[in-house]
């Protein structure tokens, strides 16, 4: 919680429009926004910490949860879409049974959406850490992931 | 400045500043509207409210776009009919389609708004929301796949009642109401004053439904079944049942009551002249032990929780009086209960207010894992309650209510609007002091509306300062008073904008005016009253030189009492 204390001194409290920039702050050092850490900020910024929520799920940035042992990254591209990466992000929903953002209940996964990730021509693109894999299709997920809980649960 | 500006082909008058809207319902011309709520900013989000005005290229919002000389404005044209109806068929493209089965079916705003477009096909089939019911809470209950996203609930929550306990969560599709980390409603800063429910167009928020509960206690036998309800439930419920309310009504009601089964009918309002009287005793007794603390009425149970956890400082100065519900309700199972078990005695309190359900499940209104009151029903559900038991109530002889709790004073129901518990606390002052009646020019001031009232009031050679907080949105300027020094003897304070009149569990008003046209009601019956004051209560009389002396649990009154915690949750 300290932390927190010495991202806020960097910011005017009760300023309101501080309240992204103090969000991504916190996500960075955090990995994620903690309810202590919205309320904190509420009380900092003098809002409600229902206005915080709904402002912050409004980007898909933020998450409320730390990420899973294996964080997935899902291009979410122009050009990936045209190469056919909305039936991959479906397949991932339904694989990992969690919407982006939020972390599986066992705590092995989480993904997210993001924007494009350079490898246009080889997309759909799907990150794990720092592996790229590329040409992804919807029937390839369940088995990539029944090969990654291997490695979530070396971790 | 009055101007001309054409309509249909047709001049109309319209005034400078006024929407485009405001002038064609003055002209006779009804526009249908959807996120537009009378008394508040409108934000033009739902686009229901379309005209076209010549020149300009996109349909223009009436309830947000403001007159202008030069406007020539087709408001029924084929476009216009065309946009508003797509905007009906894409909220009814996800829509759950399960009318016949929803709380608000033959009263929904949406089902009028397809009627009245005359959508009588599907053409936009989407995806439908998968079904989420929050039923966490005991007094309301969120549909979420039946929401249409008018934010209207959003905007009374934050505006008007200051909660702030509910927004937009998410983007795109995945858009829905809700609280600080998607929460259940039971664990949010929600106060359950059912504001929300009065302006919801849909079945996405209503109450949470008692009438099945309530008619299965009704077959048992080995139940006593007993009936409270609140000064204020005949009025309101004569209009929702479409008859015309005279005072009979109200016993009336006690007669279809034992016809649905009740064995025993009482008066919630005896519960609140001994509130009044006991108000009165602590505020003399706060002026004699030169207290000074103000003593803060906690009668109404949303702002008793929205004090616990927006402002736990002001909870030593809370009065430790319960609501009239439950100081009836304490009476009833301890009256009753001293030949029989007390479990075997089930109360219904029926009350204009969502909030109350809340309140009777609070640890402090229980004895012994058995609460004072088992149910509570709104209004609206006592409505249901009589139409289901198919009881003609037009053709049914008055009969007089339950002893030990038989009569109210007029007092009782003037305690039903905002700043009149004030009212009858200081006129039980002035009787005291040998009057009759408080100072009718100080009491004309606390009577005016504002969200922040105060006034002082002398009654003989005393003078007592009162201030009254009339819906939530008011409390901000008291906590600015006192901060900057002003003392008070009494403080009120009512979440719902206009008190009960405007509860949670009553009818709609829709408008300030409406709700206002409600408390004039009160004010005359008051007037026409011949027992207005605890003082002159038979009831109020009865109870404390015979009840309370019979029965060993009444008779040093500390059933009447509760305490307040601070209380943690998301604001
Ligand atoms: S019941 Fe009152 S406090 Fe609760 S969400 Fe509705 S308006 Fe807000
Ligand atoms: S819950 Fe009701 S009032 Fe609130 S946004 Fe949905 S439809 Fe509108
Ligand atoms: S759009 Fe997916 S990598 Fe560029
Ligand atoms: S009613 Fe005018 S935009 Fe919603």
């Amino acid at each position: 919680m300290s932390k927190i204390e010495d991202i806020l001194t960097r910011y005017r409290s009760g300023s309101h429009e501080s309240l992204i920039p103090i969000l991504q702050d916190v996500q960075v050092e955090d990995g994620y926004l903690s309810e202590e850490a919205v309320v904190r900020i509420g009380a900092f910024l003098g809002m409600s910490t229902t206005k915080i929520y709904g402002l912050a799920t409004f980007y898909d940035q933020f998450r409320f949860a730390p990420a899973g042992r294996v964080h997935l990254r899902v291009c979410n591209g122009t050009t990936c879409f045209v190469n056919g990466s909305a039936p991959v992000i479906a397949a991932m929903k339904e694989t990992l049974g969690v919407e982006p953002g939020q972390t599986t209940r066992d705590g092995r996964f989480s993904y997210e959406l993001t924007a494009c990730m350079g490898g246009c021509n080889e997309g759909p693109v799907v990150c794990v850490g720092e592996t790229f894999h590329t040409h992804v299709r919807a029937e390839d997920i369940p088995e990539m992931i029944t090969k990654l809980k291997v490695l979530a649960d070396l971790k | 400045m009055q101007f001309t500006i054409e309509v249909n082909s047709k001049s109309i008058r319209a005034e400078k500043g006024e929407t485009i809207l405001s002038a064609l319902n003055r002209n006779g011309i009804m526009i249908p509207t959807l996120c537009r709520m009378q008394e508040y900013t409108p934000t033009g989000a739902c686009r229901m409210c379309v005209v076209e005005v010549e020149g300009r290229e996109r349909l223009v919002t009436a309830c947000s776009a403001l007159v202008e000389e030069w406007m020539k404005i087709r408001t029924h044209s084929p476009r216009v009919i065309k946009a508003r109806k797509t905007i009906v068929e894409l909220l009814l493209s996800n829509h759950p389609d399960d009318c016949l089965y929803c709380d608000r079916n033959l009263d929904c705003e949406l089902q009028k708004l397809s009627d009245q477009l005359q959508v009588r096909e599907r053409r936009i089939r989407g995806r439908k929301i998968k079904p989420r019911r929050d039923q966490s809470s005991p007094a309301i209950v969120r549909e979420l796949s039946k929401c249409i996203l008018c934010g209207r609930c959003i905007r009374v929550c934050e505006e008007s009642v200051t909660a702030t306990s509910i927004d937009f969560i998410g983007r795109g599709r995945a858009t829905h109401v809700g609280t600080a980390m998607d929460r259940d409603l039971n664990f949010s800063s929600c106060i359950h004053c059912g504001q929300c429910v009065l302006v919801c167009p849909t079945g996405a928020l209503h109450e949470k439904h008692y009438v099945t509960e309530v008619q299965e206690q009704l077959s048992k036998s080995d139940v006593t079944r007993v009936i409270q309800y609140s000064p204020l439930v005949p009025y309101a419920l004569a209009d929702e049942l479409g008859v015309k309310y005279q005072r009979d009504f109200d016993r009336v009601l006690n007669a279809v009551l034992r016809k649905i089964g009740f064995e025993k009918v009482f008066l919630s309002g005896a519960g609140t002249d001994i509130l009044i009287k006991e108000l009165a005793d602590a505020v003399e007794a706060a002026r004699k032990n030169g207290e000074k603390k103000p003593v803060v009425i906690s009668a109404c149970p949303a702002w008793v929780k929205y004090c616990e956890q927006f402002f736990p400082e002001f909870l030593p100065m809370l009065s430790t009086l319960k609501t009239p519900q439950q100081i009836s309700g304490a009476i009833i199972k301890s009256a009753l209960a001293a030949t029989e078990e007390k479990s075997s005695v089930y109360t219904v309190s029926v009350t204009p207010c969502t909030a109350m359900k809340f309140e009777a499940r609070r640890d402090s209104m229980t004895r012994k894992g058995i609460s004072d009151i088992d149910t509570v029903l709104t209004v609206r559900e006592l409505a249901r309650l009589i139409v289901l038991y198919g009881i003609d109530i037009t053709n049914i002889d008055p009969e007089p209510a339950d002893e030990p709790m038989s009569q109210r004073s007029s007092a009782a129901l003037l305690a039903e609007t905002a700043g009149g518990l004030t009212e009858s606390v200081l006129r039980s002052l002035a009787i005291r002091a040998g009057g009759t009646e408080s100072d009718k020019s100080a009491v004309k001031k606390l009577r005016s509306g504002n969200p922040f009232r105060e006034g002082s009031v002398t009654e003989g050679d005393l003078t007592w300062s009162v201030a009254v907080v009339d819906g939530l949105k008011g409390f901000e300027k008291l906590r600015e008073m006192l901060d900057k020094g002003s003392s008070y003897d009494l403080i009120e304070v009512m979440a719902c904008p206009g008190g009960c009149v405007n509860g949670g569990g009553m009818i709609p008003a829709g408008s300030k005016e409406a709700v206002r046209q409600r408390s004039r009601f009160i004010y005359q019956a008051d007037e026409q009253d011949a027992v207005r004051g605890p003082e002159n209560s038979a009831t109020v009389s009865m109870l404390y030189d015979d009840t309370f002396i019979q029965c060993p649990e009444l008779t040093d009154r500390h059933l009447f009492h509760t305490h307040f915690s601070k209380r943690d949750v998301l604001l």
